[in-house]
């Protein structure tokens, strides 16, 4: 992050039409949401059935999940890269350990792994002093090379007597809703309390805004920094196990390219790459709306070649009013 | 449109930033080779203009003519190619290119696309001789001070050989030597032709150097006169659009049995300053006075915890403290206003609400949750002690005048009254209304008992509001001079003297 750079000219630049901008970034997401939608319930009349809704809230739980996490670590002026990896390694931890051991500690390990990866990842970037962005891209691919030898290169299945209980996370109901729903609500929930209401979240903010700021107004920017990463590593933690419970099995290569996904929904929600601004109800819009540009395209039986482009120009889009609203005159 | 003495021509000019008005139906006319300058209060449309002309803003309405042709300029790239320069408030250099890469940027002459380093040096010796700025050319700019930034800011101006340069308080920060320098490079421009548009706060500059003088209030032009019709007095009351007490509000000395609130004791960091011992009673007010660049920001910076000393000890209220860090500082009651509100200050695009709070956010907490009404009432009661206009706490930091910016940041510290305020530069960049605030306020605190360290470049300040004034050179406290006796000669004496042993410092 070119932190020297903008510290420099800083100056008086979100000013007047740029304003406007940023409104428009403020409620562009809603909007689109809003529009899309709409547009698919009227299109379609399999979308707006409660099966479907609940089908892409839980093919995108593991996603929400990171993506809430990720928006603390971008608004704190950081980037985690190395969720993928660490999305299966937890995954096959746990799913090692509920073939050895018991099921219970087993998803309580996966998770526990995950929050190892995100301390060590935070006090590399802060401690470390290693760019968070290539520090994560790296320990992620470490990570990653990690899960193979856990599973020794196999994919691990969990069967016989354990089996039923591993899987209760990833497959179980309660009120019609699966276990993967609320656990995504609470923890989605949860961070957005962080954010926006605790100290705790402010320090975050302040440490994306300004941190030479923030650090002369006490605030601990390191340890702010670590502790968003920690949450990210646990929330990447926390959704491979999920998904190893849902499918009873542990997969070294699971989660590939995963943490761009993350990262799409988040900055296309309107959270700054930038840090300091963002907010988690956004990212959840974010990772919403390219989940409902999928489901449109399979209900709408539309080619899906163009799947990935109409991704890409919705990601331009976004960070392109990002830098309008920061930079324009 | 027929003088062909004039070179620039503004009419009508209207620039809106949504509902705000930042300048209002301005009509100017600036004659070729003169040096035309612009005062007003922070937030009286001064930067905006100039940086329209120049360019950088587009307008709203109205129109801007160089050489009786409308001026199209879409980008700085586009005014600088019809000879328009620009000397900007805020910085915009490149931090990790050396100082004359930054420079000669877009400037380079080139053969076959390969830059002619040789070249590039010897003019930038010319300039810097021209100039008599002490500057290294192969430095890199990320670790310049302010000041020297500002120079870098101005030589590139003049590398560009413009023939209309549009000045934005360009002797902010620069020590009173380079000014003066300044000034008379900047007199030999317009004796060449070129036409300057100086932007200041400075009255006195500006009535010694201008030709003619526009005041600017609440975005519109309150009259245009030749400088000679006009006196501080007469500007100030047409700023203001009312007279100013411009005397300094008198001090109240601390009582003879005041507590020692803030005592250092050999104070040394390497390279930067070197055995500096000081003490602050309560309510008493310390200057630390000296040029630019001779340690007293860092001498500041290592007491509150900023940067770590090599030595020293530091004791608040007789308690040895020794701060690892800003926080440690601030929890013992140690806080620093910093010289750079927008780098080390502010977090400006977040709301004014949240840069008031932040220090203080622990005790408006309740199991870590914020309480947000109680949290908006103490910003506020804060705001309004200091006197910031605070009708929309949601409002981002950025949206108020340097003035106000300055004034947050004294409502963020004295939200809970701390018992040493260290203010590095607290006027600078702020209008003289406001100025004179920020006066009453430090006198105020001080009489309250806290103890205030001050660093000001304005001499006439720190020997007016200061019980005691440390001269500060060479990383040492080279004299101490009680407030009675504090004259600006005398300190500058001080503060200039190369190191001449006895006469100097007995002076």
């Amino acid at each position: 992050m070119s932190a020297n750079a903008a510290t420099i000219d800083v100056g008086g630049r979100l000013r007047g039409h740029a304003r406007q901008l940023v409104a428009w970034r403020d409620s562009g997401i809603v909007v689109a949401f809003v529009v899309l939608f709409v547009v698919l319930s009227v299109s379609s009349d399999v979308f707006l059935t409660k099966t479907n809704l609940l089908h892409i809230l839980d093919q995108q739980s593991g996603i929400l999940i990171m993506a809430a996490a990720g928006t603390l670590v971008l608004i704190a002026g950081g980037f985690d890269l190395a969720i993928g990896a660490t999305f299966a390694l937890s995954g096959v931890v746990a799913a090692k350990l509920a073939v050895d051991i018991s099921p219970w500690l087993a998803l309580t390990a996966g998770m526990g792994t995950g929050l190892a990866v995100g301390l060590a990842n935070g006090l590399l970037t802060t401690v470390g002093r290693v760019n968070s962005l290539i520090g994560t891209l790296a320990t992620g691919f470490i990570i990653r090379g990690l899960a193979p030898i856990v599973t020794a290169g196999a994919i691990i299945t969990v069967s016989g007597a354990s089996a039923p209980d591993f899987q209760t996370l990833g497959n179980g109901h309660l009120l019609g809703v699966k276990y993967t729903i609320w656990v995504m609500a609470a923890f989605v929930g949860a961070m957005w309390l962080v954010l926006s209401r605790t100290t705790l979240g402010r320090y975050i903010y302040a440490a994306g805004a300004n941190p030479e700021a923030a650090r002369l107004a006490g605030v601990r920017v390191a340890a702010v920094r670590t502790g968003t990463f920690v949450l990210s590593g646990l929330a990447a933690g926390l959704a491979g196990v999920m998904a190893a419970s849902t499918v009873a099995t542990g997969q070294p290569g699971a989660g590939a390219g995963i943490e761009f996904t993350v990262i799409a929904g988040i900055v296309v929600g309107g959270t700054s790459i930038m840090g300091g601004q963002g907010a988690v109800w956004r990212s959840v819009l974010g990772v919403l709306f390219i989940a409902l540009i999928d489901n449109g395209f399979t209900l709408l039986g539309l080619d899906p070649i163009y799947q990935r482009m109409a991704q890409g120009a919705i990601i331009l889009l976004a960070v392109s009013i990002d830098a309008w609203g920061r930079d324009s005159r | 449109m027929g003088d062909p003495r004039t070179h620039l021509h503004v009419r009508r000019l209207s620039k809106r930033f949504g509902v705000i008005r930042a300048v209002t139906d301005v009509d100017l006319e600036v004659r070729r080779g003169s040096i035309h300058a612009i005062v007003g209060e922070n937030g009286a449309g001064k930067s905006t203009l100039g940086k329209i002309v120049a360019g950088a803003v587009r307008p709203s309405a109205g129109e801007v003519r160089v050489d009786g042709r409308p001026l199209l300029a879409r980008s700085p790239r586009d005014a600088l190619r019809l000879g328009i320069g620009t000397i900007s408030q805020e910085f915009a250099l490149m931090p990790t290119r050396t100082v004359v890469d930054n420079v000669f940027l877009g400037t380079e002459r080139a053969r076959a696309g390969i830059v002619r380093r040789g070249e590039l040096r010897a003019r930038f010796e010319a300039l810097r001789s021209r100039l008599g700025f002490a500057l290294d050319a192969d430095a890199l700019v990320e670790g310049l001070s302010v000041p020297d930034c500002q120079k870098v800011e101005i030589m590139r101006a003049l590398a560009r050989d413009a023939s209309l340069i549009v000045m934005d308080e360009p002797t902010a920060g620069l020590s009173a030597h380079d000014t003066e320098r300044f000034v008379e490079v900047v007199k030999e421009l317009a004796e060449a032709g070129t036409t300057v548009v100086f932007i200041s706060h400075y009255l006195a500059e500006v009535l010694a150097l201008a030709d003619v003088v526009t005041v600017m209030r609440d975005g519109r032009v309150v009259r245009t006169a030749p400088t000679s019709e006009e006196t501080p007095d007469s500007l100030i009351t047409a700023m203001l659009g009312r007279p100013l007490d411009t005397a300094f509000p008198p001090r109240t000395p601390p009582r003879p049995d005041a507590p020692v609130r803030l005592s250092v004791r050999g104070l040394t960091r390497a390279g930067a300053f070197e055995g500096v011992s000081l003490s602050v009673r309560a309510g008493e007010i310390v200057g630390l006075a000296g040029l630019v660049g001779c340690g007293r920001s860092e001498i500041a910076r290592a007491i509150c915890g900023a940067d770590q000393p090599d030595a020293g000890e530091i004791e608040i209220d007789g308690c040895r403290v020794d701060p690892h860090c800003p926080r440690d500082a601030i929890r013992h009651g140690l806080v620093m206003l910093p010289e750079s509100r927008k780098e080390d200050g502010l977090m400006l695009g977040r709301s004014i609400v949240e840069n008031v709070t932040l220090p203080h956010l622990a005790s408006l907490a309740r199991l870590t949750l914020i309480r947000r009404s109680a949290e908006e009432r103490t910003a506020r009661e804060s705001m309004d002690r200091i006197g910031v206009d605070a009708s929309d706490l949601r409002r981002h930091a950025d949206t108020l005048s340097g003035g106000n910016q300055q004034k947050l940041l004294f409502a963020r510290w004295l939200m809970e009254p701390p018992r040493v305020l260290i203010a590095d530069e607290p006027t600078r960049g702020i209008d003289v209304g406001a100025k004179h605030a920020i006066y009453e306020l430090i006198l105020a605190l001080a009489e309250r008992g806290m103890g205030v360290v001050m660093i000001s470049s304005e001499l006439e300040e720190v020997v007016a509001l200061c019980h005691r004034v440390l001269v500060v050179r060479d990383g040492r406290i080279a004299q101490e001079i009680g407030g009675a006796d504090a004259s600006v000669d005398g300190v500058l004496r001080t503060a200039f003297s190369v190191r001449v042993p006895a006469e100097a410092t007995a002076a």
